[in-house]
């Protein structure tokens, strides 16, 4: 299997990305490739450019920032995975990291990539949304932040425009306790289901492959802020939500699982 | 597309459309039939091949990003003379093979990792090598030949 034809440019600068995305109607960028490579293998994406953004090392950096840790966009995932300032200060992003794919795959996909790519069966989206974390975007016109709450919009849709960059992922240093449950039958596989449970005087907790975007358990965040014990807000941890069905598992025991490991993550968390 | 590589101590300079992949490169333009296409969607690990020493599916790589790079396969791993690699002989000294397609991308996820954790507990060696299959399911002697490479490595 190989891509579609394509035209390939290497940018020497974001603001060299920035104007050739902006003067095409379909260019995309690349970085690691792990997101966007299957995809064209299987021409479920067929760019007529891309743009090779993967040697901009300055978007490559882990940096303690006081009440946050910034994140370059083309960090990947081994080196999250391996960061002291993350062990240190945001444990649970270093180790979702070393949740995805396998050694190789973290060689060379970075969080950029797979929050841009914005899969909700992806691991590294669900952990920015139960983070709160902030996307900074870079177009043309500017800088501008993203929530990560309104930051995934539909199936591999996310709030970036054509001509717009994701470069920096701003996360709140963690106080509390937090935990990543991730559910699947092979080592390397997809989550079948997973959660994110992060404490921050508040309790925020997200799911993953749960929808076409990480979605937040909204009920059982509301449940367990207001007191209710791990085992009423884990039941609730489905409700409002339609969860696909596949060949890995059906709606029906997805809702099971989530409520499974919403509850697991909790007292993890709380240990 | 003009791409030039390092490959296995060696430049390679070939012209290539944009969306050859490096292990496509590797075989059909350069020759180097050992690493193999296994599944094709970065799943089995059968094309890992090290980009800047460190363990990469070449089936997820196009050729030009690696552009400059160097790149090993498992045909760089013996010495000039022929002497094996100090994995390669662990495998072939606990039988770390069935059918023997898995091997040149087992053998080159191992070296990567015992780059990263040189004295690697058994559980360790297994989760390293997630990202390479055997459908022999040969895992019992692979794991055991990079245990055994780890112990070589540290006498």
């Amino acid at each position: 299997m190989f891509p579609s034809a394509f035209d390939y440019v290497r940018a020497g600068s974001v603001a060299e990305a920035i104007s050739i995305l902006d003067g095409s109607e379909d260019a995309k960028l690349i970085a690691g490739g792990h997101s966007l490579l299957p995809l064209m293998k299987l021409r479920l994406a067929a760019p007529s450019t891309l743009v090779d953004i993967g040697r901009l090392s300055e978007l490559s950096f882990i940096e303690d920032r006081g009440d946050h840790v910034a994140i370059g966009a083309l960090t990947r995932h081994r080196d999250l995975e391996t960061s002291a300032v993350l062990k240190q200060s945001v444990p649970i992003l270093a180790h979702v990291a070393g949740e995805v794919g396998d050694p190789a795959v973290r060689h060379r996909g970075t969080i950029g990539g797979s929050i841009a790519h914005g899969d909700g069966a992806s691991d590294l989206p669900a952990a920015v949304l139960a983070l709160d974390a902030t996307m900074v975007v870079r177009s043309a016109s500017g800088e501008r932040t993203v929530p990560a709450a309104s930051f995934f919009k539909g199936f591999l849709e996310t709030d970036l425009g054509q001509g717009e960059v994701l470069t920096e992922i701003r996360v709140p240093k963690v106080s509390g306790g937090w935990a990543y449950q991730k559910f699947n039958r092979r080592a390397q596989d997809w989550a079948i289901v997973g959660v994110a449970v992060v404490r921050n005087g508040s309790t925020r907790i997200s799911l993953v492959n749960m929808g076409s975007t990480p979605l937040r358990a909204s009920a059982s965040e509301n449940a367990i802020n207001q007191g209710a014990s791990i085992e009423e807000a884990a039941r609730l941890a489905s409700e409002g939500i339609d969860p696909p069905s596949d060949l890995n598992a059906s709606a029906d025991y997805r809702r099971h699982l989530a409520s499974v490991l919403v509850r697991r993550a909790l007292q993890e968390a709380s240990a | 597309m003009q791409v030039t590589m390092t490959v296995n101590g060696k430049t390679v300079s070939r012209d290539v459309e944009p969306r050859t992949l490096l292990v496509h490169f590797l075989r059909d333009h350069v020759g180097l039939t050992g690493t193999n296409v296994g599944c094709d969607t970065s799943s089995c690990g059968a094309c890992t091949v090290h980009v800047n020493g460190e363990a990469v599916k070449s089936c997820t790589m196009l050729a030009v990003q690696a552009d400059g790079q160097e790149i090993t396969t498992i045909e760089g791993l013996a010495s000039a003379e022929g002497e094996l690699h100090p994995m390669q002989k662990a495998f072939q000294e606990n039988h770390g093979l069935q059918c023997g397609f898995c091997t040149p991308g087992m053998v080159m996820a191992a070296t990567s990792f015992l780059k990263e954790n040189p004295h690697p507990t058994e559980a360790e060696v297994r989760l390293g090598l997630e990202g390479n299959l055997c459908r022999c399911t040969g895992y019992h002697n692979i794991v055991k030949s990079v245990l055994a490479a780890a112990a070589a490595a540290g006498e």
